[in-house]
């Protein structure tokens, strides 16, 4: 596979939850090493794509190909076994298990037979969690928590690795970190489809971005292209001259 | 001081030890599948009833019919979940609950029909209690039903702290939506779940059948008890249900000890202990002694 090869294709998608539309005929794609990253106003659908994509609400026509194979009639739990594994923005982490169990979690469905070799790479990652894995996750921060998410996710060795909004609620401390971090799992060779509410932080570290309004696609291009882009600064990054 | 030992706090433990069997599998379906299971005091006769007929059939001591027991009440639960329950997991979670009263109540027609209604017991004569220190007199069965609690304890301990499933079984009880995210398959989770707690309850079964006699309402009569015990140890913690079950059935019985020369409370209501226990639970510590889910 090269470089630009397409690890997810996402073909006019209409989904939403029950019989409510939400995203009508989206179309985005992730690229192999890449970090997709999807922005938006609040309502425009960007949860709701990232869920279709890990089969977690309704999706009423369309196509999700991953790897050349579609997945749209998949279930959630075979997911990871295929190689992508997503991380919720709330409700992220198994409270009452320890660090180590949550991590642990990640590689039972992924069937991966070097955890401790992967265990070693998460904790390479994430240095703060090394000294808490006995401790219940519930009792960590949320920027703890996040770490703990992404990890678990990781743990499954990943090919795609679906984020919903990693950086929600977390202080502007931990903001770089997380955006810093997502670029080093990138650069292990991970893809990253992202959802994004600090979209000016994000488009920096996108190498596609896809702005979504009302279920709808409404610009794509690489994040340098729509940080200079008049009208998507002006609707969707508080206007101001690209930094 | 060895008359309360003797005559209500190992009663008590021993009492104790059936509804913390019991309480395991409410607290764990309540945890796993989000609903209380008003037909599991009746997945408990069902237990004692296929030991009864092992024990006619084969002559065996009614301790060593567990295995069959286990087996068939296994058998009975995954069916009763297939045919009963999964189709309604997807509805709102009281159509589970009012479905489990309705299993109960077939399940205790289905024993009347093929058992019959007379009460039943797995060996006549009597047993003559064992005497240590030529005060403490313990029943030999008291003592059989205590060792496999504790043994129980420590084996389901180490199962859901160190397995694969006991794990899984945690973290779908945490979030199982988060679990499916992360693979887990829910539904082999909740057979998994259904396993232990039919195996347990059904062991109770077979010790209150040992204990008293083998009856149509004998796991139905001590549902109160049960939920009660689950309640104090929190609900989805297995642990909790069953020193919750503990507690229960010594306070059941020590609370009939005449302090002053007059029982703190007639015998004939002390299983009301179990209620005014959980009432007092519900309102002061919802998420109970191991801070489980709260309802």
């Amino acid at each position: 596979m090269t470089q630009d090869t397409k690890i997810l294709d996402v073909q006019n998608l209409i989904a939403g939850y029950g019989k409510t539309r939400i995203l009508e005929q989206v179309n985005i794609e992730a690229h192999l090493n890449k970090v997709a990253v999807i922005v938006g106003p609040n309502g425009a659908g960007k949860s709701t794509l990232l869920k279709a994509v890990f089969r977690l609400n309704q999706c009423f026509s369309g196509d999700i190909i991953y790897n050349q194979q579609s997945i749209i009639n998949h279930e959630t739990d075979s997911l990871v076994s295929l190689g992508i594994a997503c991380v919720p923005q709330t409700q992220n982490i198994f409270p009452s298990l320890s660090v180590m169990e949550n991590l642990e979690i990640g590689t039972y469905a992924a069937n991966n037979p070097n955890v401790a070799q992967t265990l070693e790479h998460v904790l390479g990652l994430f240095p703060d969690l090394a000294a808490k894995l006995n401790q219940p996750a519930g009792e960590l921060s949320g920027g703890q928590r996040q770490m703990v998410a992404i990890g678990r996710a990781l743990m499954s060795k990943p090919k795609l690795l679906l984020l919903d909004e990693p950086t929600a609620g977390l202080s502007p401390a931990y903001l770089e970190v997380i955006f810093d971090l997502i670029l080093q799992i990138r650069d292990t060779g991970v893809s990253v489809l992202m959802v994004e509410q600090n979209a000016k932080q994000a488009l920096r570290i996108a190498d596609t971005d896809y702005v979504l309004v009302n279920g709808e696609n409404a610009f794509s291009g690489s994040g340098k292209e729509l940080l200079a882009n008049d009208e998507v600064r002006r609707s969707f990054l508080g206007g101001g001259a690209p930094q | 001081m060895i008359d309360f030992i003797n005559y209500y706090l190992i009663p008590g433990v021993t009492l104790g030890s059936i509804y913390a069997l019991g309480a395991v599998g409410i607290s764990m379906i309540f945890g796993i599948l989000r609903f209380a299971h008003f037909a599991h005091g009746d997945l408990m006769t069902v237990g004692a009833y296929a030991a009864l007929t092992t024990v006619w059939v084969t002559g065996l001591p009614a301790l060593a019919t567990i295995p069959v027991a286990i087996a068939v009440t296994c058998i009975v639960a995954l069916l009763m979940d297939k045919w009963f329950y999964k189709p309604l997991r997807a509805l709102p979670t009281i159509y589970t609950v009012i479905a489990s009263f309705g299993v109960a109540m077939l399940l205790r027609s289905s024993i009347q029909l093929i058992w019959g209604t007379d009460s039943q017991v797995y060996f006549t004569g009597f047993q003559k209690p064992m005497i240590f220190f030529d005060t403490l007199r313990i029943a030999s069965r008291h003592i059989q039903f205590i060792v496999f609690t504790v043994l129980i304890a420590f084996a389901l301990h180490y199962f859901l702290n160190k397995t694969r499933t006991g794990k899984s079984m945690r973290a779908v009880a945490d979030d199982p939506e988060l679990a499916s995210i992360c693979g887990l398959k829910t539904e082999t989770v909740i057979r998994a779940t259904w396993i232990i707690g039919a195996a347990l309850t059904a062991i109770a079964g077979i010790f209150v059948g040992l204990d008293t006699d083998v009856h149509t309402n004998l796991g139905w009569n001590l549902l109160l008890p049960m939920f009660a015990a689950a309640l104090l140890g929190g609900i989805g913690k297995p642990m909790g249900a069953m020193v919750g079950g503990l507690i229960i059935g010594i306070a059941e019985e020590i609370c009939t000890y005449p302090i002053f020369g007059e029982s703190l409370i007639e015998p004939s209501y002390k299983s009301a202990v179990a209620f005014v226990l959980m009432v007092i639970i519900l309102i002061f510590r919802p998420q109970g002694l191991f801070k489980g889910r709260l309802l």
